[in-house]
Protein backbone atom coordinates (compact mmCIF):
# COMPACT_ATOMS: atom_id res chain seq x y z
CA UNK A 1 0.00 0.00 0.00
CA UNK A 2 1.47 3.33 -1.04
CA UNK A 3 0.57 6.07 0.45
CA UNK A 4 1.02 9.75 0.23
CA UNK A 5 0.88 11.78 3.50
CA UNK A 6 -0.28 15.58 3.23
CA UNK A 7 1.19 17.74 5.71
CA UNK A 8 -1.36 20.78 5.95
CA UNK A 9 -0.55 22.65 9.41
CA UNK A 10 3.03 23.10 10.15
CA UNK A 11 4.49 23.77 13.58
CA UNK A 12 2.37 22.02 15.70
CA UNK A 13 3.82 21.15 18.53
CA UNK A 14 7.23 21.36 16.92
CA UNK A 15 8.87 22.89 20.12
CA UNK A 16 7.65 20.40 22.69
CA UNK A 17 8.28 17.02 20.85
CA UNK A 18 11.24 18.62 19.28
CA UNK A 19 10.03 17.75 16.02
CA UNK A 20 7.59 17.72 13.70
CA UNK A 21 4.83 15.10 15.24
CA UNK A 22 3.20 14.04 11.51
CA UNK A 23 6.77 13.97 9.88
CA UNK A 24 7.57 11.67 12.96
CA UNK A 25 5.55 9.51 12.71
CA UNK A 26 6.09 9.18 8.86
CA UNK A 27 9.82 7.85 9.42
CA UNK A 28 8.46 5.73 12.62
CA UNK A 29 5.94 4.25 10.06
CA UNK A 30 8.63 3.85 7.31
CA UNK A 31 10.97 2.35 10.06
CA UNK A 32 8.00 -0.74 10.26
CA UNK A 33 8.05 -0.92 6.69
CA UNK A 34 5.33 1.77 5.59
CA UNK A 35 5.59 2.82 2.05
CA UNK A 36 4.95 6.41 3.03
CA UNK A 37 5.69 9.52 1.18
CA UNK A 38 5.13 13.08 1.59
CA UNK A 39 3.13 16.67 0.20
CA UNK A 40 4.17 19.29 2.05
CA UNK A 41 0.96 22.07 1.25
CA UNK A 42 -0.08 25.50 2.60
CA UNK A 43 2.38 26.76 5.40
CA UNK A 44 4.22 23.25 5.77
CA UNK A 45 5.73 23.91 2.48
CA UNK A 46 8.30 25.99 4.81
CA UNK A 47 9.64 22.41 6.47
CA UNK A 48 11.68 22.40 3.05
CA UNK A 49 13.29 25.53 3.45
CA UNK A 50 17.29 25.62 3.34
CA UNK A 51 18.51 27.34 6.40
CA UNK A 52 15.81 26.46 9.71
CA UNK A 53 17.22 27.51 12.98
CA UNK A 54 14.98 26.97 15.73
CA UNK A 55 17.31 26.95 18.32
CA UNK A 56 17.85 29.75 20.89
CA UNK A 57 14.77 28.97 23.13
CA UNK A 58 14.95 29.14 26.92
CA UNK A 59 12.45 29.77 29.72
CA UNK A 60 14.15 31.30 32.67
CA UNK A 61 17.46 29.13 33.22
CA UNK A 62 16.22 26.32 31.11
CA UNK A 63 16.95 25.99 27.52
CA UNK A 64 16.11 23.92 24.89
CA UNK A 65 19.55 22.02 23.53
CA UNK A 66 17.66 20.19 20.78
CA UNK A 67 15.13 22.15 19.12
CA UNK A 68 13.36 20.75 16.06
CA UNK A 69 15.75 19.63 12.70
CA UNK A 70 12.65 20.21 10.18
CA UNK A 71 15.72 20.22 7.76
CA UNK A 72 17.20 17.50 8.65
CA UNK A 73 14.03 15.59 8.82
CA UNK A 74 13.22 16.48 5.42
CA UNK A 75 16.65 15.32 3.96
CA UNK A 76 16.96 12.13 6.31
CA UNK A 77 13.18 11.06 4.17
CA UNK A 78 14.53 11.39 0.92
CA UNK A 79 18.16 10.01 1.59
CA UNK A 80 16.08 7.00 2.93
CA UNK A 81 13.76 7.09 -0.68
CA UNK A 82 10.88 8.82 0.33
CA UNK A 83 9.24 10.93 -2.16
CA UNK A 84 8.82 14.66 -0.45
CA UNK A 85 6.35 16.80 -2.76
CA UNK A 86 6.06 20.61 -1.63
CA UNK A 87 2.66 22.84 -3.71
CA UNK A 88 4.72 25.12 -5.62
CA UNK A 89 1.87 27.71 -5.84
CA UNK A 90 2.26 27.73 -1.78
CA UNK A 91 6.09 27.83 -2.11
CA UNK A 92 5.53 30.98 -4.36
CA UNK A 93 2.86 32.43 -2.05
CA UNK A 94 5.72 32.56 0.63
CA UNK A 95 8.47 34.20 -1.51
CA UNK A 96 10.69 31.16 -1.70
CA UNK A 97 12.11 30.10 -4.71
CA UNK A 98 13.47 26.43 -6.22
CA UNK A 99 16.89 27.10 -4.62
CA UNK A 100 15.55 28.22 -1.18
CA UNK A 101 14.37 24.21 -1.05
CA UNK A 102 16.34 21.31 -0.19
CA UNK A 103 17.83 19.12 -2.64
CA UNK A 104 15.80 16.22 -3.46
CA UNK A 105 12.10 18.02 -2.75
CA UNK A 106 9.64 17.61 -5.82
CA UNK A 107 7.65 20.47 -7.04
CA UNK A 108 4.22 19.56 -8.20
CA UNK A 109 1.53 22.70 -9.00
CA UNK A 110 -1.84 23.03 -7.09
CA UNK A 111 -3.24 21.99 -10.70
CA UNK A 112 -1.31 18.93 -10.78
CA UNK A 113 -2.29 17.05 -7.43
CA UNK A 114 -5.08 15.19 -8.71
CA UNK A 115 -2.64 13.77 -10.86
CA UNK A 116 -0.08 13.00 -8.15
CA UNK A 117 -2.81 11.74 -6.00
CA UNK A 118 -4.03 9.05 -8.41
CA UNK A 119 -0.11 7.39 -8.22
CA UNK A 120 -0.88 6.40 -4.45
CA UNK A 121 -3.32 4.01 -3.21
CA UNK A 122 -4.17 5.55 -0.29
CA UNK A 123 -3.93 9.30 0.82
CA UNK A 124 -3.60 10.74 4.30
CA UNK A 125 -4.34 14.37 5.02
CA UNK A 126 -3.20 15.49 8.55
CA UNK B 1 -23.71 -4.68 3.46
CA UNK B 2 -21.10 -6.36 4.46
CA UNK B 3 -18.69 -5.00 7.08
CA UNK B 4 -15.42 -2.98 6.79
CA UNK B 5 -12.17 -2.53 8.43
CA UNK B 6 -11.39 1.14 9.23
CA UNK B 7 -8.62 2.66 10.99
CA UNK B 8 -9.37 6.59 12.20
CA UNK B 9 -6.59 8.54 13.53
CA UNK B 10 -7.63 11.10 16.16
CA UNK B 11 -5.14 13.79 17.51
CA UNK B 12 -7.10 16.54 19.26
CA UNK B 13 -6.90 16.28 23.28
CA UNK B 14 -10.15 15.99 24.89
CA UNK B 15 -12.52 19.21 25.88
CA UNK B 16 -10.36 21.26 22.80
CA UNK B 17 -12.94 21.20 19.69
CA UNK B 18 -15.44 19.96 17.17
CA UNK B 19 -12.99 17.28 15.45
CA UNK B 20 -13.05 15.66 18.16
CA UNK B 21 -17.08 15.08 18.68
CA UNK B 22 -17.13 14.95 15.34
CA UNK B 23 -14.06 11.57 15.13
CA UNK B 24 -16.57 10.02 17.65
CA UNK B 25 -19.74 10.30 15.93
CA UNK B 26 -18.19 8.85 12.90
CA UNK B 27 -16.43 6.30 15.03
CA UNK B 28 -20.16 5.61 16.39
CA UNK B 29 -22.13 5.69 12.86
CA UNK B 30 -19.63 2.76 11.99
CA UNK B 31 -19.93 0.86 14.81
CA UNK B 32 -23.97 1.26 14.40
CA UNK B 33 -23.27 -0.88 11.20
CA UNK B 34 -21.20 -3.33 12.58
CA UNK B 35 -17.70 -2.35 11.00
CA UNK B 36 -14.18 -2.74 12.97
CA UNK B 37 -12.68 -0.13 13.86
CA UNK B 38 -9.20 0.63 15.00
CA UNK B 39 -8.64 3.83 16.58
CA UNK B 40 -5.09 5.47 16.87
CA UNK B 41 -4.90 8.64 19.27
CA UNK B 42 -1.73 10.67 18.75
CA UNK B 43 -0.29 13.15 20.60
CA UNK B 44 -3.15 14.83 22.78
CA UNK B 45 -6.08 12.48 21.92
CA UNK B 46 -4.54 10.00 24.16
CA UNK B 47 -6.10 12.15 26.88
CA UNK B 48 -9.40 11.05 25.56
CA UNK B 49 -9.46 7.45 27.67
CA UNK B 50 -7.53 8.63 30.60
CA UNK B 51 -9.53 7.21 33.27
CA UNK B 52 -9.32 10.33 35.78
CA UNK B 53 -11.03 12.47 33.93
CA UNK B 54 -13.93 13.82 36.38
CA UNK B 55 -17.07 15.79 36.12
CA UNK B 56 -17.93 18.91 37.98
CA UNK B 57 -20.63 21.01 39.12
CA UNK B 58 -21.36 23.91 37.12
CA UNK B 59 -22.38 27.48 39.05
CA UNK B 60 -23.17 29.30 34.99
CA UNK B 61 -25.70 26.77 34.82
CA UNK B 62 -26.76 26.56 37.96
CA UNK B 63 -26.54 22.82 38.61
CA UNK B 64 -24.52 20.57 40.33
CA UNK B 65 -22.61 17.58 39.59
CA UNK B 66 -25.47 15.65 39.51
CA UNK B 67 -27.69 17.95 37.73
CA UNK B 68 -25.01 18.89 34.78
CA UNK B 69 -24.19 15.42 34.62
CA UNK B 70 -21.14 16.40 32.24
CA UNK B 71 -20.03 14.16 29.88
CA UNK B 72 -16.55 12.81 29.50
CA UNK B 73 -15.26 11.36 26.66
CA UNK B 74 -13.93 8.36 28.28
CA UNK B 75 -17.50 7.62 29.00
CA UNK B 76 -18.40 8.09 25.43
CA UNK B 77 -15.42 5.57 24.30
CA UNK B 78 -16.47 3.08 27.14
CA UNK B 79 -20.17 3.53 25.54
CA UNK B 80 -18.60 2.78 22.00
CA UNK B 81 -16.97 0.05 22.98
CA UNK B 82 -19.85 -1.48 24.59
CA UNK B 83 -21.80 -1.10 21.17
CA UNK B 84 -19.03 -2.31 19.26
CA UNK B 85 -19.60 -5.46 20.82
CA UNK B 86 -23.22 -5.50 20.56
CA UNK B 87 -23.22 -4.99 17.35
CA UNK B 88 -20.95 -7.67 16.45
CA UNK B 89 -18.43 -5.44 15.22
CA UNK B 90 -14.96 -3.92 17.14
CA UNK B 91 -13.52 -1.03 18.00
CA UNK B 92 -9.62 -1.48 19.13
CA UNK B 93 -8.92 1.77 20.33
CA UNK B 94 -4.41 2.32 20.46
CA UNK B 95 -3.30 5.26 22.34
CA UNK B 96 0.52 6.02 21.19
CA UNK B 97 2.44 4.87 24.01
CA UNK B 98 5.50 7.62 24.08
CA UNK B 99 2.80 10.36 24.02
CA UNK B 100 0.69 9.27 26.82
CA UNK B 101 4.02 9.07 28.27
CA UNK B 102 4.95 13.02 27.85
CA UNK B 103 1.50 13.39 29.19
CA UNK B 104 1.53 11.28 32.35
CA UNK B 105 -1.85 9.93 31.42
CA UNK B 106 -0.84 6.04 31.81
CA UNK B 107 -4.25 5.06 33.34
CA UNK B 108 -6.61 4.40 30.62
CA UNK B 109 -9.94 2.84 30.70
CA UNK B 110 -10.40 -0.68 29.78
CA UNK B 111 -9.96 -1.59 26.61
CA UNK B 112 -7.36 1.04 25.27
CA UNK B 113 -4.37 -0.14 25.15
CA UNK B 114 -0.84 1.32 24.77
CA UNK B 115 0.89 1.07 20.90
CA UNK B 116 3.52 2.71 18.27
CA UNK B 117 3.48 3.98 14.81
CA UNK B 118 4.18 0.67 13.82
CA UNK B 119 0.37 -0.29 15.48
CA UNK B 120 -0.69 2.44 13.36
CA UNK B 121 0.19 1.19 10.12
CA UNK B 122 -0.30 -2.78 10.76
CA UNK B 123 -3.79 -1.49 11.02
CA UNK B 124 -4.10 0.70 7.96
CA UNK B 125 -2.69 -1.63 6.13
CA UNK B 126 -5.61 -4.48 6.97
CA UNK B 127 -8.10 -1.68 6.59
CA UNK B 128 -10.24 -1.02 3.49
CA UNK B 129 -9.58 3.10 4.33
CA UNK B 130 -7.69 5.33 7.15
CA UNK B 131 -9.27 8.93 7.61
CA UNK B 132 -6.97 10.98 9.77
CA UNK B 133 -8.06 13.91 11.75
CA UNK B 134 -5.64 16.02 12.62
CA UNK B 135 -5.02 19.12 15.03
CA UNK B 136 -5.10 22.33 12.65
Amino acid sequence: MKTLQIVTTAYRCNVEEQDDPVLWIIQAMRGAGANAHVLLEAGAVNYAARGQDASGLSFGGRAQTQPARIEEDIRRLIAKGAEVYAVEDDVAARGLERADLVDGVRGVSRAGLPGLFSAYDRIWRW
Amino acid sequence: MATKKLTLVLMDAPFENARTVTGLRLLDAAIRRGHEVTVFAYEGAVALTFAKQAPHANAVHGRDAVQEDHPLPKDWIAALMEAAQLNGGRLDWVNCGLCVDERGVGEAIPGARRGSPADLWKAAEASDNTLVIGTR
